[in-house]
């Protein structure tokens, strides 16, 4: 069973991304009680699917590292994986949350030695690569996963694979009668940093991300580079593995656009600069970069990083919004078609893979959080009084790179702390 | 100078085209010029149109036969990110030419319009007979004969179905109050003279 020591001067913290987890270590680090809820079985969120970070192009493991050492080293935190908020009642200083655990079907005991994995043949969807590949039924959901503990797939509970991993594990750590759980706890303040996920591309119909492999999306890049994803860090495109060394990026893709989301995405512009050093890397001279824009906003003090790549001979900029893109069966190339803003010139051009710069969507949006909240036209949690004790963080509450992302997460836990605060004062 | 960067001719167009208010909400994506079917064959796909509105570019805009081409299939308008109902505002443009009197002459789109209103305003019904010799012969006796030979077993084929009846040539059938009809278009003139006055 799972026990939770809360009261009314406890922090809830929704979202174990970077938002989630500095919102959660500035407020314990402050001296004050965190309970932090994610849903998926490891903590870290949308970076820990990035290959490289701008500005710096350096390794977002880095980063997580730092923040999981301060998590360990920290008492007062408790972290919630596979877990859900489904409800919230009562009001400022004295919210009553209940959270639902779903089964790992892994305890404590687990060292992720990896020998259930070997044991099992069932294979599932990899959520970690965008289901670009498969895993065995037994997993760690990624190389940096915290905690360091394997998940059995609920498919396989039952099936003599179950019994296989079992079998398997020397530790004794495999629990095949877990169950769901559900707990109810008290909490003063709630940060909302669920995040964001990216639009659903298949709904932009002319880029038919639905019907032609070879157009894919950029967070589905990110792991196409990264050496723990599916293609071992080679840029090779779906269709026929072929390499991809002429890769166009489609800028706004569902972004600012009244029939998809309305606001702009603000980070999709830099993922894209950053995504062409990606081919750099891998082709050298040979890569070539398009970009497709409306225009590019390197947002604050990006404009720098945006002068370098377009002092890269690779890469070009085309400032049009591309009307639609055909996938050539025989050759897999994918062919763009659109008009130039810069001469009215229209093309037609083939590309061997395009990545859609998709948009960032709130999770929020359809989450159906288990409270009254007031969000803007795209559904991000506004930072108004009517929301009372629930602060919005990260993503949750605006697009944001992973910098601004922070900040808004040391806002929101400054406000929740000053909460508990008047909570305590009352409490005597 | 300040001549050349005036936007007279957007406010122009924003008082006296039909949804010309939208003109200035374009971003100039290039959406709608790439997603249009007709857009190899033009002068000026509607987002060019538009920026030529801003720029001031009035004799060139009203004078094209670019609006003329819209076939209406809507394309641009389920595509545009801004939501601009750009079938309209090329309809509108159009129009506001013709009004003015300086759409180009002889544009077969301008021709056909120009005649199927003129028929239709006349007795209240469209005489399609009367309307598509109007076409066949724009071109001149000889070729009106040739074309509508070409047409010939489409017209049969409209006779024995009694889509056809060759009298209205002669006796033309019209709305039972004509002079109602035309009282009604002509207020109908009024409102919209006031609405969006061309001078
Ligand atoms: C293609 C691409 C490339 C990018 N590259 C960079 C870059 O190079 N540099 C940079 O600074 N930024 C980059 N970003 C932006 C970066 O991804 C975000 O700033 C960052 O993910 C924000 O973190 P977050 O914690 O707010 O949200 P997330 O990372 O989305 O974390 C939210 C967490 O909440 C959890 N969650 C969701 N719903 C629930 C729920 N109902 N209950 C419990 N938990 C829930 C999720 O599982 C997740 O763990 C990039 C974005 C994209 C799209
Ligand atoms: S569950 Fe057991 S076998 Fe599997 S990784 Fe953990 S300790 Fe090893
Ligand atoms: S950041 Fe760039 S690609 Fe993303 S929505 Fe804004 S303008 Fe479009
Ligand atoms: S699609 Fe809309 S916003 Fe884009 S250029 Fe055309 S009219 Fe302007
Ligand atoms: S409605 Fe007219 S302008 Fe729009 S795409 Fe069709 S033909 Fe082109």
């Amino acid at each position: 069973m799972t026990d939770i020591i809360a009261t009314n001067q406890t922090i809830l913290v929704v979202g174990g991304g970077i938002s989630g987890m500095t919102a959660a270590l500035e407020a314990a680090e402050c001296g004050k009680d965190v309970v932090l809820v994610e849903k998926n079985p490891a903590l870290g969120g949308r970076v820990s699917q990035l290959y490289r970070y701008f500005p710096k192009l350096c390794h977002p493991v880095c980063g997580l590292e730092i923040n999981l050492r301060r998590l360990k080293q920290n008492p007062r935190i408790r972290v919630l994986t596979m877990a859900e908020v489904t409800e919230i009642t009562g009001s400022e200083g004295s919210y009553s949350a209940t959270v639902k655990i779903s089964p790992r079907y892994v305890n404590e005991n687990c060292t992720a030695c990896g020998d259930c994995s070997g044991a099992v043949d069932t294979e599932v969807a990899d959520e970690f690569n965008y289901r670009l590949g498969k895993v065995r039924a037994a997993y760690l959901p990624h190389k940096m996963a915290y905690p360091q503990r394997y998940v059995i797939d609920p498919s396989i509970i039952g099936t003599a694979d179950a019994e296989k991993a079992k079998a398997a594990c020397k530790y004794g750590a495999i629990d095949l009668g877990m169950q769901e759980e559900v707990v109810k706890f008290q909490a003063g303040a709630i940060i909302w940093a669920t995040g964001w996920k990216p639009y659903d591309a298949a709904k932009i119909q002319p880029y038919g991300y639905d019907r032609y492999s070879n157009v894919i999306t950029s967070v589905e890049f990110e792991r196409l580079a990264d050496i723990h994803g599916p293609t071992g860090g080679k840029i090779l495109r779906p269709s026929d593995g072929k390499e991809a060394k002429n890769i166009a990026f489609i800028q706004c893709a569902g972004s600012r656009d009244e029939n998809h989301l309305r606001h702009c995405s603000r980070i999709c512009c830099m993922a894209s600069l950053k995504q062409t050093n990606y081919v750099r890397e891998a082709y050298g001279d040979e890569g070539k970069s398009t970009i497709y824009y409306i225009d590019i906003r390197a947002i604050d003090r990006f404009e720098d990083f945006y002068q370098k790549v377009q002092k890269d001979p690779t890469v070009t900029f085309i400032k049009s919004k591309v009307a639609k893109a055909v996938q050539d069966e025989k050759t897999g190339d994918v062919i763009l078609h659109g008009v130039n803003t810069e001469g009215y010139h229209r093309y037609a051009t083939p590309h061997d893979l395009v990545v859609l710069a998709v948009g960032m969507e709130p999770s929020v949006r359809g989450a159906n959080i288990p409270a009254e909240i007031v969000a803007d036209s795209s559904g991000f949690i506004e930072a108004d009084p009517a929301n009372h004790a629930l602060f919005g963080a990260g993503c949750a509450s605006n697009p944001l790179d992973v910098n601004r992302a922070v900040q808004s997460a040391t806002a929101s836990a400054l406000r929740a702390i000053q909460v508990v605060n008047r909570v305590a004062r009352v409490e005597g | 100078m300040s001549e050349n960067y005036s936007n007279s001719f957007l406010r122009e167009v924003e008082e006296r085209v039909e949804e010309g208010h939208w003109v200035k909400m374009c971003m100039q994506c290039g959406v709608c010029a790439g997603s249009c079917p007709f857009g190899p064959h033009w002068a000026h796909p509607p987002q060019e149109i538009f920026m030529m509105i801003r720029a001031g570019k009035r004799e060139e805009v009203l004078t094209s036969d670019s609006m003329w081409m819209c076939t209406s299939c809507y394309n641009c308008v389920v595509r545009c990110p801004r939501k601009l109902p750009i079938t309209h505002i090329m309809h509108g443009l159009a129009n506001y030419a013709h009004r003015l009197g300086i759409a180009p002459k002889g544009q077969p789109t301008e021709h056909f319009a120009t005649l199927f209103w003129n028929n239709l305003a006349e007795t209240g019904r469209v005489n399609e007979l009367k309307l598509s010799l109007g076409i066949y012969f724009r071109d001149g006796f000889s070729q009106g004969i040739k074309n509508a030979m070409a047409m010939q077993s489409v017209g049969l084929g409209m006779l024995k179905a009694k889509r056809l009846n060759p009298f209205e040539l002669f006796a033309p059938h019209g709305v039972k109050d004509k002079s109602g009809f035309h009282a009604m278009l002509k207020k109908a003139r009024e409102i919209e003279d006031r609405r969006k006055p061309i001078a």
